[in-house]
């Protein structure tokens, strides 16, 4: 007979017998791969782009031999990469575009955004908001699987004759349209990951609408959710126009359509077959449409952890929760209106190069006030310095630099000088590597105990933070020094060339060495990780003292997550109240007599 | 387990999951076929001359009058069931199913026209957006057939056992069809017209 | 949105006459290219027909004009970021940098000063 202990807690407050999931009676396949339950979608998705994240990361530590030692055999593995990848272990510049264009398009699609989103916002967010699960279970399951087809798909892209997508994940035309068959299997897998973000989204958007619990109201939501809320929207209505990008580019490559192919493309001294007619900006419109928002759905998600983790460990409340919510609106609307700053070089006039910076400049203002205000919650705080909150403290200063350095972007006659160089590749990276991977490396370590019902290693942690602290940053500072002096992206050899590259290329052996520096440093994670569900420290249901609704929960919560149907009695950081007798006073907790 | 709010609707904002939920999918939608519009508008600027009287304006017009009325029956399948009757709910759901048909039949022939004279989609811009547009419209139809098919068939059996929600899933699902049937009427115009 | 059944009963007869009008406005939509108007006119002209009978059919048969605050929220967003996604593209093209130089042959003789 089955223990219904073990899962921790069965919902009492549900009388639907007849059409309640007998969760205990499901066999292992419904229960652990095929389930509706938002908490093992949400486990899935974050074990699969962990995953991913390592394999993409795997891609750049090859590449990164390529650019400190260029034309010399990559070592260890390079003479498993076959003759049309790696001929004599030497990296062929083909292979060297695949490798680049499918990290990017792995770590974007495969890893942050599923693990934010689909990983962080499934486990996370019904437990924040008290709902027994999503509002369409059956699509939440729907989303992974659908995720998990198009990461399949794009791994299988490596096989294809000629190689995967080798054109940038930015896929331009007309290079992208001519390119190899395994730029129409990334299409296809392109495909496959939108279809799953957007029915994600509507789930994430009716859920936090409408399953919110008794008392929840929308200014009594923890950060986090807003966070997500914001972001589900952003993919929502972002998206779409890339599918139809990419339905259109499939057609240009299959059908023999011109969508993007403009009439007289001569290509190897061969005019193109083509009936002409389209536009290669067209592309870059329809790209770019979503490939802007979906940046902040990069950074939105992290700065939601990073506010709970920080209210949670100086056990103050978050400065200007107000401010916090009216900016990350505010930006969400915003990040529609400014993408053409990534087509300043597309041969834009001064008046819509004008509209643009000014809607960039515009939108920098929310994002410093989201930073501000959780710099400003440090103030006379208490500060516990637990695993999470290192990565947490790291990330103020980091996503600071990225952003900051994203203004000479943003600005025209600046970014005439820096588009396509390396200092592009140093702000962006610093945004979402050391800005929004630790984050979600935060994230791992604070949400653990709640997943698994034990507590990740503090030393371990540790050497992973400060490991990838100082490694990170030294693979990524002196990218601004490179893209200053005028070295450009996605030269197989770093542009050797060049005579202005000169002594800008030594940096790419520093830069590789704590490239691999940084890999090795993920090993106590994965180990922590691992090792810590089995012979972890047993931890209870709110074992940081924290204060919003997940907390309330068994740790790991059980199907329908809470044993009865939880209530909200204050905000979400109600952290140090003057004349409570905790230094925290939970959402969930009444007041008492 | 029960997820609240699915047949019932919730007090302060006065929806039921489904119909959010639906509305935000048609939301996605409007940006789906606005950026294939976006794409006419720009291939249309940056030709030097844009085709007229390729396509069946009569054909176009039938099919434009089929749809309507597909509309009317599938908004006549919905309020047949929340007059409770079941019978003329079937009546107009297939109805709505069979119109469907006719109306992808139609662009069948046109679509077999074309071909017959070797003017596929590479042929001209005008074209590829043309099959793209329409071709887009056309699979929705079909996905809605499908979903019509399964509430004619396997499906019906939720009215008897809750007739709530049956109709909340009638009308999730004519949301939808009266969506496909806005965006011909724009494409109607856009493509066989101007 | 007419949820018991004498209410849905009056709906019905408007959602009749709402069809018909909708076959006028397509009969109209026709007639109207017959004229073979300017460009500019004929898609102005156009547009407005089908804005017309896209609102009967939102309002009427999908019952957006007795709907929630959620639901118009989230159109209007939808529908400011699809202004934008049909202009935005549209005005940058057009608001180019200048025509491109004449072919590689024709600027070397310039050059060569």
């Amino acid at each position: 007979m089955d223990n219904v202990t073990s899962h921790g807690s069965v919902a009492h407050g549900h009388a639907h017998g007849h059409d309640e999931d007998h969760h205990q009676d499901l066999g292992f396949w419904r229960k652990y791969v095929f389930s509706i339950d938002h908490k093992v979608i949400g486990i899935q998705y974050t074990i699969t782009a962990l995953l991913f994240l390592l394999f993409g990361f795997t891609l750049m530590m090859i590449m990164r031999w390529q650019l400190a030692y260029p034309g010399r055999p990559i070592p260890l593995i390079g003479q498993w990469l076959g003759q049309d990848r790696a001929p004599m272990g030497i990296m062929l510049p083909e292979f060297y575009n695949q490798l680049g264009a499918m990290h990017g398009t792995i770590m974007v699609f495969l890893g942050v955004v599923p693990l934010a989103v689909g990983g962080f916002g499934n486990f996370v967010m019904p437990l924040q908001i008290g709902a027994p699960d999503m509002a369409f279970p059956k699509l939440n399951m729907m989303s992974y699987w659908v995720y998990f087809i198009g990461g399949v798909t794009m791994l299988a892209s490596f096989f294809a004759p000629g190689g995967a997508a080798q054109s940038g994940w930015t896929s331009y035309a007309p290079l992208a349209v001519i390119a190899q068959s395994g730029q129409t299997i990334w299409l296809v897998g392109m495909i496959f990951l939108i279809t799953s973000s957007l029915l994600g989204s509507v789930n994430f958007i009716v859920t936090i609408v409408q399953l919110r619990a008794r008392g929840l109201g929308w200014m009594r939501l923890p950060f986090f959710v807003w966070a997500q809320f914001v972001t589900a929207f952003l993919l929502l209505l972002a998206f779409p126009p890339l599918e139809a990008a990419g339905v259109l580019q499939l057609m240009d490559r299959v059908a023999g359509t011109s969508f993007f192919m403009p009439s007289g493309l001569v290509v190897s001294g061969k005019a193109l077959t083509v009936a002409g007619g389209g536009n290669p900006v067209l592309w870059q419109h329809l790209f770019w449409f979503l490939a802007h928002p979906e940046v902040y759905v990069l950074i939105l998600p992290a700065m939601g952890i990073v506010a709970e983790i920080i209210a949670n460990n100086t056990r103050k409340p978050l400065w200007g929760y107000k401010a916090l919510v009216y900016s990350v609106g505010f930006l969400g609307f915003m990040s529609f209106v400014v993408w053409a700053h990534h087509m300043f070089m597309t041969g834009m006039g001064t008046t819509m190069s004008a509209f643009f910076q000014t809607t960039t400049m515009i939108i920098s203002i929310p994002s410093v006030v989201i930073l501000t205000a959780m710099l400003l919650s440090l103030w006379g705080a208490s500060i516990r310095f637990t695993t999470p909150m290192l990565f947490a403290l790291a990330f103020l200063p980091m996503f600071g630099i990225g952003g900051l350095t994203g203004l000479p972007l943003g600005l025209a006659p600046s970014d005439i000088h820096l588009h396509d160089t390396y200092y592009v590749i140093g702000h962006f990276h610093y945004v979402v590597a050391p800005g929004t991977i630790f984050a979600l490396f935060a994230g791992v370590y604070y949400w653990f105990p709640k997943a698994t019902g034990k507590k990740m290693n503090d030393v371990l942690g540790a050497i992973h933070f400060w490991g990838s602290f100082i490694c990170i940053n030294i693979v990524f500072m002196p990218m601004f020094i490179q893209g200053l002096g005028g070295m450009n992206r996605r030269m197989y050899d770093g542009g050797m060339q060049y005579a202005h590259n000169a002594t800008l290329l030594k940096w790419n052996v520093v830069i590789g060495i704590a490239a691999w520096a940084l890999g090795l440093f993920q090993i106590p994670f994965i180990i922590n990780f691992f090792a810590s569900m089995k012979w972890g420290k047993a931890a209870d249901r709110n074992p940081w003292e924290a204060t919003t609704l997940e907390w309330l929960a068994p740790s790991p919560p059980g199907h329908g997550n809470f044993l009865t149907e939880p209530i909200v009695y204050r905000g979400p950081y109600e952290y140090s109240v003057p004349g409570a007798a905790k230094d925290f006073s939970p959402q969930f907790e009444p007041e008492k007599a | 387990m029960n997820i609240p709010y699915t047949v019932e609707e919730r007090p302060d904002t006065g929806l039921t999951n489904g119909k959010l939920g639906i509305w935000l999918f048609l939301a996605s939608e409007v940006m789906l076929f606005g950026a294939l519009f976006s794409t006419y508008i720009i291939l249309r600027m940056g030709a030097p001359e844009w085709p007229h009287g390729e396509l069946n304006v009569t054909l176009g017009a039938i099919n434009t009058v089929i749809l309507i009325s597909s509309s009317v029956t599938m908004v006549m399948a919905w309020a047949s069931l929340k007059m409770n009757d079941f019978g003329k709910h079937r009546l107009f759901l297939a109805a709505t199913l069979v119109l469907s048909a006719v109306f992808l039949v139609n662009k069948y022939f046109e679509y077999a026209d074309h071909f017959a004279r070797g003017e596929g989609p590479a042929h001209s811009t005008f074209l590829a957006i043309y099959f793209t547009l329409t071709g887009l419209h056309g699979l929705h139809i079909l996905g809605g057939m499908i979903v019509m098919a399964y509430f004619l068939g396997p499906g019906a059996g939720l009215w008897k056992k809750n007739p709530e929600q049956f109709a909340n899933r009638i009308e999730v699902t004519g949301l939808y069809w009266h969506f496909v049937d806005l965006v011909w009427i724009f494409l109607f115009p856009v493509l066989y017209l101007l | 949105m007419p949820s018991d059944p004498a209410e849905v009963k009056k709906a019905v007869r408007t959602y009749m006459m709402v069809g018909a009008a909708l076959f006028v406005f397509t009969a109209i939509t026709v007639a109207a290219n017959r004229l073979h108007l300017a460009v500019p006119l004929a898609i102005t002209v156009a547009l407005i027909i089908a804005t017309m009978k896209g609102s009967m059919v939102a309002g009427v048969f999908m019952h957006l004009s007795h709907e929630r605050k959620w639901i118009y929220g989230a159109l209007l967003l939808t529908v400011v970021l699809f202004a934008a996604l049909m202009c935005l593209p549209s005005f940058t093209m057009m608001d180019g940098i200048g025509t491109p130089a004449p072919a590689v042959g024709v600027a070397a003789e310039n050059v060569g000063h």
